[in-house]
C-alpha cells in the first residue's frame, strides 16, 4: 500500500519546502501585482512593490486580504487571468447578499484535487477503495474537491452527493463502500441510521471516513469511529483557497497537515496583524503560493488555531494545525452554513422587530440547531394566535432567505431579553465545539 | 354596543399566569371571563374584567396588553344555542378568529365571546337575526 499520494513533496526536508515556497512566493506576488489591481493598490497603499518580497520571511510585508475585501470584489475583482483560461466556478454557501466567488484554471483544478488525494492516501485510499463522496456537489467545493482527489488516487468514485440516506446507505452495503467522505454531523447521523436499521459496525465494508467543513470534537471523532467501525480523519479548506484539501489528517490523528508547497500558513494576533512565533495561538492566515486564476494573498480565515513543526510519526514533514479553536469574529457554523449574528439582525430590523434578540445553536441528534428568541413590540401583539403564527412563520422564512438555513423563532414579551451594558451576549452556542 | 376585551401575552412559563393576575387578583377587578390562546412558546390571555382601565393598569407598563373589541352575544340555557348562532355566522361569511363561552350568575344564564374582523357587521347581523347583544355594562358590572 502507499504511504503518501506524492512522497517526495510530502517527506521533504524542511529545507527544501522552504526553498520552494521561496521560489514560488516571488513569483506568485509579481503575478498578482500584475494582474489584480484592487491587491496592486493595496501594496501601493502600503509602500510594498514586487521587487521587495524575496521570499516567505518577506510575507509579513504584505497587506491582508479579508473577507469584505472578496465582497467588495465580487465577482471578478480579485481574478488574476483572462476569464477564457479559467475552467470552473465554485461558491461559498453563501452567507450575506453576495457570495464568494472562486475561479480555477486546470491548473488550480490539478493542483487542488492533489491536495484532496494526499488526504484520502493519508486515510489510508488507494486505487483499490470505493470512495463514497456525500458532501454536496455543485457549488460547493466539497463534493468537487473529495471526488477529484478520489479521481486522481484512482478510486472507484461513489459521486453520492449529500441527502438521501437510504440510498447512502444501500449504496455503502450493495457496493461495498471502504472510505466515507461527508461533514462529521452527516457521518454520525449515518452511523446512527445504520444501528437503527440493525447493522452492526462490522456489518459494512468502511475502513476510514474523510470529515470537514464544520467543527467537530474528539468525543464526536470516537462516537463516529465506534458507530462506523473506521478511523475518522479532518480535513480542512475554504473555498477561498480552493476547498477541503488545504490541511488533512494522517494516521497518527493530532493535526492537519498544512500542503505547505501550496499554501503558507502564518499565525497572526487578530487584533494587531502581527505575527506570532510557532506554537503560538492566533488567527491563521493562508497565502496561496501558486494558484493562477484566484491566488489569494494573506488571507485571514478568522479561524484561530496553532500551528506546530515537529517530527510526525507518518513521515510527513509538513507543518501541521490543530483543529481551528474557535473564531476571531462571531461567525457561527450552523449546518455547514457560515452565519454571522449581524445576518440576523438585519432581517430582525427589516421586518420591524427590535435588534433584541437572543440566539441559541445546540447538537441535537447530531444536527445544528438554531433558535432565536424576538422581543414582540406592542403593535406586533394580535390577541389573534392565528397572526402570530403568521408572524413566526414570515420571519423564518426571511431567516431563511437570507442565512440559507431555516431557524426556529420564538416570541418572547418585550424587555424580557437581558439589556447588557458592555458587550452584549448575543449567542449562545450549547455545542461545545472547542475546549 | 362592542364588548371590550383585555388580552396579555405571556411566556408559556410555569407560574407566568398566576404572576401576571396577581395584581388583578388583589384588587377589586373582577375577571368575568378569561380564555387563554397558546403555542409552545407563549400564550394569549383573552379577559373580560369589570374595569378594564383599572385592569390595565394593575397589569402595568411591563406586560404587553392590548384592548379589542369583541361581540358579545346573550344565549339561551338551551341545547343548540351555541350552534345556531355559529351557523348564522358561517351563512354570512363571517370568519371567526375564537370563541369562548362563559356564564353570569346575572339574570341572565351564559354569552358567548365571538373575536370577528368586523364587528360592527356582525352585531348588525345578528340583531336583524332576532340575537340580543350584551354591553360592556351589562357584561362588566
Amino acid at each position: 500500500m502507499r504511504h503518501y499520494y506524492q512522497e517526495d513533496i510530502e517527506t521533504a526536508p524542511y529545507e527544501e519546502i522552504r526553498r520552494i515556497q521561496n521560489e514560488k512566493i516571488v513569483r506568485q506576488v509579481r503575478h498578482v501585482y500584475d494582474n489584480v489591481k484592487y491587491y496592486r493598490d493595496l501594496m501601493d497603499q502600503k509602500g510594498v512593490k514586487p521587487e521587495d518580497i524575496k521570499g516567505v520571511d518577506d510575507i509579513r510585508k504584505l497587506p491582508f486580504l479579508k473577507k469584505d475585501d472578496l465582497r467588495e470584489c465580487y465577482p471578478y475583482g480579485l481574478l488574476a487571468t483572462p476569464l477564457k483560461d479559467c475552467v470552473r466556478i465554485q461558491s461559498t454557501s453563501g452567507t450575506t447578499g453576495k457570495r464568494v466567488v472562486a475561479f480555477y484554471t486546470q491548473h488550480d483544478i490539478d493542483l487542488w484535487e492533489e491536495c484532496c488525494a494526499r488526504a484520502i492516501v493519508a486515510a489510508g485510499g488507494s486505487d483499490e477503495d470505493v470512495v463514497q463522496v456525500c458532501y454536496g456537489y455543485g457549488l460547493f467545493t466539497g463534493g468537487a474537491g473529495l471526488h477529484g482527489g478520489a479521481h486522481k488516487v484512482g478510486a472507484l468514485t461513489l459521486p453520492m452527493s449529500s441527502g438521501n440516506t437510504e440510498r447512502q446507505i444501500q449504496f455503502m452495503m450493495d457496493l461495498q463502500s471502504t472510505i466515507l467522505c461527508c461533514t462529521p454531523s452527516y457521518a454520525a447521523f449515518i452511523a446512527e441510521s445504520l444501528r437503527d436499521r440493525g447493522y452492526k459496525p462490522s456489518d459494512n465494508k468502511l475502513k476510514a471516513g474523510i470529515f470537514g467543513a464544520e467543527p467537530w470534537t474528539e468525543e464526536m471523532r470516537k462516537s463516529i469511529e465506534e458507530g462506523l467501525g473506521i478511523k475518522a480523519y479532518d480535513i480542512y479548506g475554504l473555498t477561498e483557497t480552493s476547498g477541503p484539501g488545504v490541511a488533512f489528517e494522517c494516521s497518527e490523528q493530532t493535526g492537519m497537515h498544512i500542503n505547505e508547497d501550496h499554501f503558507y500558513a502564518e499565525i497572526i494576533d487578530p487584533d494587531t496583524g502581527e505575527v506570532l512565533p510557532e506554537g503560538e495561538k492566533g488567527e491563521l492566515v493562508f497565502t496561496a503560493l501558486d494558484k493562477e486564476a484566484f491566488p489569494l494573498l494573506r488571507y485571514r480565515t478568522r479561524d484561530i488555531c496553532i500551528l506546530t513543526r515537529g517530527k510526525c510519526s507518518c513521515g510527513r514533514t509538513h507543518i501541521k494545525m490543530c483543529k481551528p479553536m474557535g473564531r476571531s469574529d462571531d461567525m457561527m457554523i450552523i449546518r455547514g452554513v457560515n452565519v454571522f449574528p449581524s445576518q440576523i439582525e438585519t432581517v430582525l430590523l427589516n421586518e420591524g422587530y427590535t435588534p433584541n434578540y437572543m440566539i441559541y445553536v445546540d447538537r441535537k441528534n447530531n444536527t445544528d440547531t438554531l433558535d432565536i428568541d424576538v422581543e414582540l413590540t406592542p403593535d406586533q401583539f394580535s390577541d389573534n394566535i392565528a397572526d402570530m403564527q403568521a408572524r413566526e412563520k414570515t420571519l423564518a422564512s426571511a431567516m431563511r432567505t437570507m442565512l440559507g438555513i431555516g431557524p426556529k423563532i420564538h416570541l418572547v414579551p418585550p424587555k424580557t431579553i437581558q439589556r447588557s451594558e458592555g458587550k452584549a451576549v448575543r449567542v449562545i452556542d450549547n455545542r461545545k465545539l472547542h475546549d | 354596543m362592542a364588548v371590550k376585551q383585555l388580552s396579555v401575552f405571556i411566556e408559556n412559563k410555569q407560574g407566568r399566569l398566576s404572576e401576571v393576575l396577581k395584581g388583578i387578583s388583589e384588587s377589586e377587578v373582577n375577571i368575568r371571563a378569561l380564555s387563554i390562546g397558546d403555542s409552545e412558546d407563549y400564550g394569549i390571555v383573552r379577559m373580560i374584567v369589570s374595569d378594564l382601565e383599572k385592569a390595565r393598569a394593575l397589569l402595568g407598563e411591563n406586560i404587553l396588553s392590548k384592548i379589542t373589541s369583541v361581540v358579545a352575544v346573550k344565549m339561551d340555557d338551551r341545547q343548540g344555542a351555541l350552534y345556531k348562532i355559529l351557523r348564522t355566522l358561517e351563512e354570512a361569511g363571517i370568519n371567526l378568529m375564537y370563541t369562548y363561552a362563559f356564564t353570569s350568575n346575572k339574570q341572565f344564564g351564559a354569552y358567548v365571546v365571538l373575536r370577528v374582523d368586523d364587528v360592527e357587521a356582525t352585531e348588525r347581523l345578528l340583531s336583524d337575526k332576532g340575537f340580543e347583544l350584551a354591553t360592556d355594562e351589562e357584561i362588566s358590572g
